[in-house]
């Protein structure tokens, strides 16, 4: 075409010369002609690198409205910048000015680039600023994003893509995703792409009855609330071959989800029953073995805690890359901070109140509420921030269950301390003296045992106990004076239904009462479930004052 | 104390430091009388007593949850003095001696339902009501249910939920949530859980994987203070709603900020919603005295009403008959960083509404303390003292 309208060949009947007017009006069709077809194929060639520029203005007016349309108009471009363009929107890197109309994209080093020329940006307008997100532009990213990313290398975010179509059900990816799934080979990535599939198609006004119910089988064989979601929401204008096959694979999914969601509540039970072992633990100790009501245990708890946020603060300040060792560095610690407290407790106090428990009781409680308030003026009263580290974030899902690592993790760590404990108390000599001490202390005493030495070491070791526990708390509860006073009521319940005296008794205390509180909860909700407990608890002392495993023998008289 | 109330305190001390600096009140210079009542109820009632009969001050601001509210409402009525209340509440109260420069249901949940209504909002279907068990998400929540179906909202599509208080283990409530809003419709959570009971309750949304996108929480009580305690790194994109926030952008703002930073010497003091409110009141307050030459409590309530004090957000608050504020109201998403990016505000001021439109007998009841001289007016029978059932 261009080369055609250039070189226009003279009309090829002339015989003469042609006259001047003639001339001239050759002429100027020529020119004419040349400058129209200039005039087209430029604006051709604007027209179409100017899709994506002209979608760009709407990132500069600050209206989340506009930012939306902008994120669609640059999808419909296909211009290959979008997916690093839409991806800097998501990560707060794409910046605008409102006064010269520009937009940049920021990379993760600071350098700014123009976003319609690609050309990098020396001195940025002063008016700069972050294009804004509401989640309404965030849902739309994730499913721009998702039909974008299918093809990339890495399977994780290939597996997200996929997830984010399934959620989005945006039919403009399919031809994306059957794509994607030619060269898939990845078997989890697969098969979540057949599953946005089956979602776009279930969904799709194009798709056939048969397609429909293949869909359905896809979906049922997910299994999970989502896929209930799915089915359950289908309009009901739908031929009746597929509504049977919904309703058949809805029933499907709901009694799938019904013995899910036992395991699931059985699940909360145990990480409930694993936190409350940990808070109570340290108490079976001092309250169990020692048989002191000691009401600053809960502030145990929190100087462990606190000691968590001071070592991350450290860590932080002075080198960020141990983060993930954090936990591991502050469990000794702790153990040490809480523990001496311990000690200096009982030394200075304690020791002076044996066998007066009321005392014990009313001077406890006031040293519970110096140490709070020691701590809110050292480190104020607001909430400190303790951060898990990787390992401890987020969850994964076993079979239709989702576990998350912290409650797996504390799971885990209360039981060693449980199983720590334990081995002190029976092949150690320390262990050996306590034991000896408590079961009969005059005797202990003739045998040459210090009995002052152990009692300070015994409250120490259930302090330093109670400390770590506060290391593990740290990650699930607020960082705040008051930590502690969440968990005195429910160690001391735990203690005095295991079984006074009974190491043995707290565990299996502390997980009945997990258990059965996560399976009244969802019937009577939490706060009634929690009066439920109490009064079982209240039942139960009646008929057995020494809890479910008391100490039988000479122990108990002493 | 607890940590909101401290942060109260301090901004009382604040104001009363910067009214000194510029001479003071009438010629005087402003006295502070401090009490803590510790979160003890009946304490509130006895301290209250202290300050008004014993110290002979002129006005108290204080208070914080509605039940100490409600335990020192007989001795200010008692003893005829002032109190300016500074924390949203559940309304259906409207007293003679007490101003509240907090938001009332119309001025912060309402809206908050009505942006998540809104297509920028995500044109939410799906409701889940959780809070805390105790009078102010009681009857917020009942307010919000009456006014969700009064919209046409369903039964089955609104889940209630209460806690204790400081309720830590979250799993099965966000589980239920979580299961909930994978009906197909699109679900949010209005949360009016309280103070510390929040923190676990977002980790455990960041563990469980619930992101703002699937599933967006508005919380009535959770500010820039709340979220000073936490890695607001999974909680990006969920909602608060309140009537001010520190990253509002204006010039009273910016220098209300510098100079707070500056009394308590800590550039990293946030600002947060009721010290607005504290803000807003004292200067009515202040207001009212000069125009009445006396401190004299009958004259300042007399002449409170009709008041007008520049509040922070860049516009001007009056005080009703009613004993409420007007106020804007801003929807804010929590950003990485802590604070919140504003995403939506109402046009103009929204005056607060003593009595609610959506619950019944509270309808019909109107608060006038200048006309009628009624803090509940029954409408329907015209008479003062009716009370909803």
């Amino acid at each position: 075409m261009p080369e055609a309208g250039r070189i226009a060949p003279p009309p090829p009947s002339f015989t003469r010369p042609p006259g001047r007017n003639e001339m001239r009006s050759l002429y100027e069709r020529i020119l004419a002609l040349v400058f129209a077809l200039g005039l087209l194929l430029a604006g051709q060639a604007i027209a179409r690198a100017g899709a994506y520029e002209d979608a760009l203005a709407g990132f500069t007016t600050d209206s989340f409205s506009d930012t939306a349309d902008a994120v669609d108009a640059l999808v419909s471009t296909g211009d290959p910048r979008t997916g690093p363009l839409l991806e800097a929107l998501k990560d707060q890197r794409l910046l605008y000015s409102a006064e010269t109309l520009k937009v940049f994209i920021k990379d993760p080093s600071d350098k700014l680039t123009d976003a319609a020329t690609g050309e990098a940006v020396a001195l940025p307008p002063t008016d700069i600023d972050n294009v804004r997100l509401n989640n309404r532009v965030r849902g739309l990213l994730d499913a721009a994003l998702g039909s974008l990313t299918l093809m990339v290398t890495e399977p994780g975010r290939r597996f997200d893509a996929a997830q984010a179509v399934f959620k989005s059900r945006d039919s403009g990816a399919l031809a994306n995703i059957d794509k994607a799934l030619e060269k898939e080979t990845d078997p989890r990535v697969k098969k979540a792409l057949m599953e946005a599939r089956a979602a776009i198609v279930l969904y799709s006004a194009d798709s056939n009855a048969e397609e429909k119910i293949a869909a359905i089988a896809v979906i049922r064989d997910r299994g999970d609330q989502d896929a209930l979601g799915l089915i359950d929401g289908l309009p009901p204008d739908l031929p009746s071959t597929v509504k049977q096959a919904a309703t058949a694979a809805s029933a499907k999914i709901q009694s799938n989800l019904a013995f899910w969601s036992a395991l699931q509540n059985a699940w909360y039970g145990l990480s409930l029953g694993s936190v409350l072992l940990l808070a109570a633990i340290g108490l079976a100790i001092t309250f169990g073995v020692m048989g002191i009501i000691n009401m600053a245990h809960g502030e145990m708890v929190m100087l462990g805690a606190y000691t968590t946020f001071v070592v991350q603060e450290l860590i932080r300040a002075h080198n960020p890359a141990l983060f993930d060792y954090s936990l591991v560095i502050a469990v000794p610690l702790a153990f040490i901070v809480a523990g001496s407290v311990g000690i200096a407790i009982e030394r200075s106090i304690i020791c002076f109140l044996y066998g007066r428990p009321l005392e014990t009781l009313l001077a406890t409680w006031g040293l519970s509420l110096i140490l709070q308030q020691a701590v809110r003026t050292i480190f104020g009263p607001t909430n400190k921030e303790v951060g898990n580290p990787s390992w401890m974030s987020g969850a994964f899902d076993l079979g239709g269950i989702t576990i998350t690592y912290n409650r797996l993790w504390i799971i885990c760590f209360a039981l060693a301390v449980f199983v720590a404990l334990l081995g002190m108390l029976r092949f150690t000599r320390l262990g050996l003296e306590m034991r000896a001490v408590t079961q009969n202390r005059s005797m202990a005493a003739a045998m040459g045992i210090r009995t002052a030495r152990i009692d300070a070491l015994t409250f120490g070791l259930g302090s330093g106990i109670a400390g770590i526990a506060g290391v593990a708390l740290s990650q699930i509860d607020n960082v705040s004076p008051n930590l502690g006073q969440g968990y005195i009521i429910d160690s001391f319940m735990v203690v005095v239904f295991g079984g006074v005296g009974n190491l043995w008794g707290t565990l299996v205390g502390a997980f009945t009462l997990g258990i059965a509180n996560k399976f009244l909860e969802p019937y009577a909700g939490a706060v009634l479930g929690k009066i439920a407990i109490l009064v079982l608890i209240i039942l139960f002392i009646q008929k057995r004052p020494r809890g479910m495993f008391a100490l039988k023998g000479r122990a108990v008289e002493a | 104390m607890a940590i909101s109330e401290t942060t109260l305190k301090d901004t009382m001390l604040f104001l009363i430091d910067e009214q000194n600096k510029k001479g003071g009140l009438l010629g005087k210079k402003l006295e502070a009388v401090v009490v803590d009542p510790a979160s003890n109820w009946p304490l509130f009632a006895e301290k209250a007593r202290e300050l008004i009969s014993k110290n002979k001050v002129a006005v108290v601001f204080g208070c914080w949850t509605s039940v100490s509210r409600k335990s020192v409402l007989p001795v200010f009525k008692e003893l005829d003095s002032i109190l300016f209340y500074p924390v949203q509440y559940e309304g259906e109260e409207s007293e003679r001696n007490v101003f509240y420069t907090g938001a009332a249901p119309n001025q912060q949940a309402i809206p908050a339902v009505d942006y998540l209504m809104s297509k920028d909002g995500g044109s939410v279907k799906r409701w889940v009501l959780a809070g805390t068990d105790y009078v102010y998400p009681r009857t917020t929540n009942k307010i919000l249910e009456a006014y969700l179906k009064a919209k046409g909202v369903k039964d089955e599509d609104i889940m209630i939920n209460y806690t204790p208080f400081g309720h830590s283990d979250w799993q099965t409530i966000v589980a239920d949530i979580k299961k909930f809003g994978s009906a197909g419709k699109k679900t949010a959570v209005v949360s009016t859980i309280n103070g510390d009971a929040n923190v676990p309750f977002y980790k455990e949304l960041g563990n469980q994987g619930i992101k703002a996108t699937d599933i967006p929480v508005v919380a009535f009580s959770v500010g820039e203070e709340e979220l000073a305690g936490l890695d607001t790194k999974p909680l990006v994109g969920h909602l608060a709603a309140w009537n001010y926030f520190e990253s509002i952008k204006n010039p009273t703002n910016a220098e209300f900020i510098k100079k707070w930073q500056e009394f308590t010497k800590n550039p990293k003091r946030v600002t947060n919603d009721p010290m607005e409110a504290h803000v807003i009141g004292f200067n009515m307050w202040v207001k009212a005295v000069e125009k009445v030459k006396s401190t004299d409590p009958d004259k300042v309530i007399d002449a409170l009403p009709g008041i007008e004090a520049v509040n922070l957000t860049g516009g001007t608050s009056k005080m009703l008959p009613n004993h409420h504020i007007t106020k804007p109201v801003f929807i804010g998403e929590i950003r990485g960083d802590g604070q919140f990016d504003i995403v939506w505000k109402t046009k103009g001021l929204v005056p607060g509404d003593a009595w609610s439109d959506f619950l019944p007998g509270s309808k019909d009841l109107e608060a006038d303390w200048v006309t009628l001289k009624c803090g509940n007016y029954n409408k329907v029978t015209k008479k003062c003292g009716g009370h909803p059932s």
